[in-house]
């Protein structure tokens, strides 16, 4: 008994006493939002209660355990209830808890006020990956794990990053009000970064709302937080907050990028040129389940190599991959991906790992087929 | 330790007066078919505790995978698939199959003994709902070698992710947890009509000891919230194979329909899990502080007051989904309040020991051991409630600490602690000291080595349910997977305590322990197959 208490006094004393152990992350971070100090010190207020009050019950409970031992000849008393001291027991907590929820709340609604935003972002959780729209800017990407297979299965160095870094990060600007609308394509995500206090679900046919506005310039990492399948661990969030005139740039440099890919449509794309891209959306969006390989995960993923349903019917092929597969894991790809993803990646399926249609697929027909649709 | 512990009680103090009859009646069946076939409360208390142990045990491994992938960053025993069925497996397991058949298995030995009822009320009942449940593990074990493996979704079983995208194998994942839900609904049955019928002449409720009293409780909590635990699998099963769509939106339902039907049992279901250990400990520290337990009533009023506020606080488990800002604090508002009965009950503990005669066998290390290490389970619980803080706290291993202390060296400890208690009184024999000892410091120091740092952890942001983590969080993880190990190979010990114990020891009287107070101590140890055939003569405390 002695050990463990010396063992968790230690425990807290570092966790909350030195600054040196608040800094090496052993607590939850101060955050750069004003609201995630706010949850901060209310963090820090409740525990400090839990503090005292565990070292006058502790405090009590060893001394009698000390100072009435049956082997130092102690006699037992016979007392065995007494009114006025157990409502008092009852009573000091109650007021305690009145007086921690008077600032939870004002917290709590700071937190639900998402009125007045000055950006408005659609965040979408697919399995296993993050989709970033910026309404009304027409800027729209996903956001895939950085960190290679190999520092996952341990063949290289795992970097200063390892599972918390993004091909895109979100890009935020900071000194604004950013309204986040939060969504998901197939099961439930939970969008979490620490340092801005934020943690919301994204459920499927349900948009959450939750607001930031990031006071330091900086790199915010987080990951998903409700398990959503196999690769629950490899869904990082990764916020960069910049300068607004910063961010107005990146902004320009986005849409021109959107608008040259736009005119890739139109016109007629090489094999290789597909393979080549195709190969890319592969791996950053397909290789999770159906392995990069493409020997998929039967019976839940199946394979790509040898998929004879796929290589006999072309038509069936885009089809699964536009729409998705009713009723299981395969999400549709026609609002994550563009014309030109789309046809590059179907092409690369049918023509990689000993598949040999030999055919292809134009960002044209795709972008026709989608129109189509709508 | 072992000699500061007083004497124990001799043979020659033994009093016992009632009970011991001579083995009656017909011939009884032998071999398998005496277990199979048994309706005595003791035969089948002992069947539910040896189940529970062994669960316990598959649990255990299957919880020391989840630690062994976890000891590193990076992937190296497991893949994520299969890392996602043990925590699962590792919960339901834990859950369903060692936590809860262990509370019944000790209600079914002790709560005849301590009312003075000579059976359960139903016991042909009894044998029944023992039955079900070997059957409901084996099929949920066996999901496991099914294709695709078994459940992988979390022992919450969040729909869509357990509906539309769940392995094949989830049908009978429902089937099994369907079986084990009826035979706790039968066995709640069962307790609740043996405590209201069976009670000695003269035994009032408030005379009742209080782990009767928590089991009564407790009971009723098992037949509120069982059903709509089968009503919301139903709905899934419904969703999997028959084309309704409760939990898919894109068929205009409800996601987090499920998780509020779920919680809605599953928070009553925590304090399943908790209200019979409370009863424990209430028995064994007054038996070893040599004094009466202070407060006996309120801790009655206690238990009801969480048992009815369990029923108000579900959504404090989904405080990030959305809720509306009302219900937001309408939950945080309750949660706060449930810490209310249970200060009270940790007063009373400590006011009980206070100017008490303390001796520390091996029942009260874990009893004593349950009222800290409960208590900080209950602290970070009332930081968990605190809504704000908790978009920070929740679906981190802040959350994983919490539970595991306030279920393993809270619940866990607690049957740990009534089976060193009553061990006398089944087998006859007490424990052996010194393995009983050093079971509970190793277990002690293993448990909080495993889970204290991953208050730590939580906080500086590693989710919970992840294979593979962030470099930041290593040093945690080390310390907890070492811990874990120390923790699972320990239990072993307690094997070891339990055959020994079986076999012989030190032989005990009737009143094993010095200050222990209620009926099942009248009785000889080991408690004969058949006690109180006349009801005893009961004398009330008058608490």
């Amino acid at each position: 008994m002695r050990t463990s208490l010396v063992w968790m006094a230690g425990g807290l004393t570092s966790a909350a006493l030195t600054p040196t152990a608040l800094a090496s992350g052993w607590n939850m971070p101060v955050g750069v939002t004003a609201l995630s100090r706010d949850i901060y010190s209310l963090h820090m207020i409740i525990f400090w209660i839990c503090v005292i009050i565990g070292v006058i019950v502790f405090g009590a409970m060893f001394y009698s355990l000390f100072r009435y031992r049956h082997s130092r000849g102690a006699k037992a008393a016979t007392f065995h209830e007494h009114t006025s001291v157990e409502v008092i027991w009852t009573a000091i907590p109650l007021l305690i808890l009145v007086g921690m929820a008077v600032p939870a709340t004002a917290t709590l609604k700071n937190m639900y006020d998402t009125s007045e935003a000055d950006l408005d972002i659609m965040v979408t959780g697919q399995q296993w990956r993050w989709r970033y729209e910026y309404l009304g800017e027409e800027v729209a990407f996903t956001s895939n794990l950085g960190t290679p297979r190999e520092q996952i299965s341990g063949t290289d160095e795992k970097g200063e990053h390892y599972l918390l870094e993004v091909d895109e990060p979100l890009v935020l600007p900071v000194g604004q009000k950013v309204r986040l609308l939060l969504t998901s394509d197939d099961v439930i995500h939970s969008w979490w970064v620490p340092d801005l206090a934020v943690k919301q679900d994204a459920i499927p046919g349900f948009v959450n709302e939750n607001w930031v506005r990031i006071e330091e310039p900086g790199i915010y990492r987080g990951q998903c937080a409700e398990l959503c399948g196999k690769d629950h661990a490899f869904m990082p969030v990764v916020v960069e907050a910049v300068e607004q005139e910063r961010f107005e740039e990146w902004l320009a440099e986005r849409k021109e990028a959107a608008a040259q890919e736009a005119q890739g449509v139109d016109r007629e794309w090489g094999m290789d040129e597909l393979m080549e891209r195709g190969e890319q959306v592969y791996g950053s969006v397909c290789a999770s389940c159906h392995q990069p390989d493409g020997q998929g995960n039967p019976p839940a993923f199946p394979a790509l190599a040898g998929n004879q349903q796929m290589l006999d019917d072309r038509d069936w092929h885009v089809d699964t991959v536009v729409n998705g597969v009713s009723g299981a894991a395969m999400p549709a790809f026609r609002s994550t991906l563009n014309p030109v993803e789309i046809a590059a990646v179907v092409t690369f399926e049918r023509n990689a790992w000993g598949n040999e249609s030999g055919d292809s697929v134009q960002p044209s027909e795709i972008a026709e087929l989608l129109e189509k649709d709508e | 330790m072992a000699s500061t512990l007083p004497p124990k009680p001799t043979p020659e103090h033994s009093t016992a007066t009632a009970g011991g009859m001579a083995e009656v009646g017909h011939a009884r069946p032998r071999g398998l078919m005496r277990w199979l076939l048994t309706t005595n409360h003791k035969e089948i208390g002992s069947l539910y505790l040896i189940f529970s142990l062994s669960m316990f045990f598959i649990g255990g491994i299957f919880a020391l995978v989840v630690r062994a992938e976890l000891f590193q960053p990076g992937l190296q025993l497991v893949q994520p698939e299969f890392f996602n069925q043990m925590t699962t497996m590792h919960g339901l397991i834990m859950v369903f199959g060692a936590i809860m058949p262990a509370f019944v298995g000790l209600a079914n030995w002790m709560v005849p003994l301590q009312i003075g009822a000579p059976d359960m009320a139903l016991p042909r009942l009894n044998n029944f709902s023992f039955w079900l449940l070997p059957v409901a593990f084996a099929l949920l074990l066996s999901t496991l070698l099914m294709p695709g493996g078994g459940p992988n979704f979390g022992w919450t079983f969040y729909a869509p992710l357990s509906t539309t995208y769940a392995p094949p194998s989830t049908t009978f994942f429902i089937l099994s947890l369907h079986i084990a839900g009826i035979s706790s609904i039968l066995g709640a049955i069962n307790i609740i009509a043996t405590i209201l019928n069976l009670r000695a002449p003269g035994m009032r409720m408030m005379d009742m000891p209080l782990f009767v009293w928590t089991w009564l409780i407790t009971a009723f909590l098992l037949i509120a919230v069982m059903p709509v635990l089968a009503g919301v699998i139903t709905m899934m099963l419904m969703d999997i194979n028959f084309g309704t769509s409760f939990f898919n939106a894109a068929g205009g339902g409800d996601p987090v329909l499920f998780q509020h039907l779920f919680w809605f049992f599953g928070h009553p279901e925590v304090y399943i899990m908790i209200l019979p250990a409370f009863g424990i400990v209430s028995a064994i520290i007054p038996t070893f502080s040599r004094k009466r337990l202070f407060g006996y009533a309120s801790m009655v009023y206690a238990t009801a007051a969480i048992a009815i506020l369990s029923f108000l606080v579900w959504a404090h488990h989904m405080f990030v989904v959305g809720l509306p800002l009302v219900a937001e604090l309408f939950f945080m508002y309750t949660t706060m309040l449930i810490a209310v009965p249970t200060g009270v009950k940790v007063f009373n503990w400590v006011a009980t020991m206070f100017r008490g005669s303390i001796s520390f066998e091996p029942p009260m290390l874990f009893a004593l051991a349950f009222v800290v290490q409960f208590t900080v389970g209950g602290f970070s619980g009332l930081m968990l409630a605190i809504s704000p803080a908790d978009f920070q706290y929740h679906d981190t291993y802040f959350v994983v600490a919490h539970f595991h202390y306030v279920l393993v060296p809270g619940a866990l400890f607690a049957i740990l602690a009534g089976a060193y208690y009553w061990l006398p009184k089944w087998t006859g024999h007490y424990p052996h000291l010194r393995l009983s000892q050093w079971h509970f410091w190793l277990s002690v120091i293993g448990v909080n080595l495993t889970f204290f740092p991953m208050h730590f952890s939580g906080l500086a942001g590693m989710p919970r349910r992840i294979p593979d983590y962030a470099l930041q969080f290593a040093d945690f993880n080390v310390a907890s997977s070492l811990g874990a190990f120390l923790f699972g190979a320990s239990q072993l010990l307690f094997v070891l305590v339990i055959i020994k114990c079986v076999r012989g020891g030190e032989k005990a009287p009737a009143k094993a322990w010095e200050g222990a107070e209620d009926l099942e101590w009248s009785v000889p140890s080991p408690a004969p197959l058949h006690t109180f055939e006349t009801p005893p003569d009961f004398h009330p405390h008058r608490h």
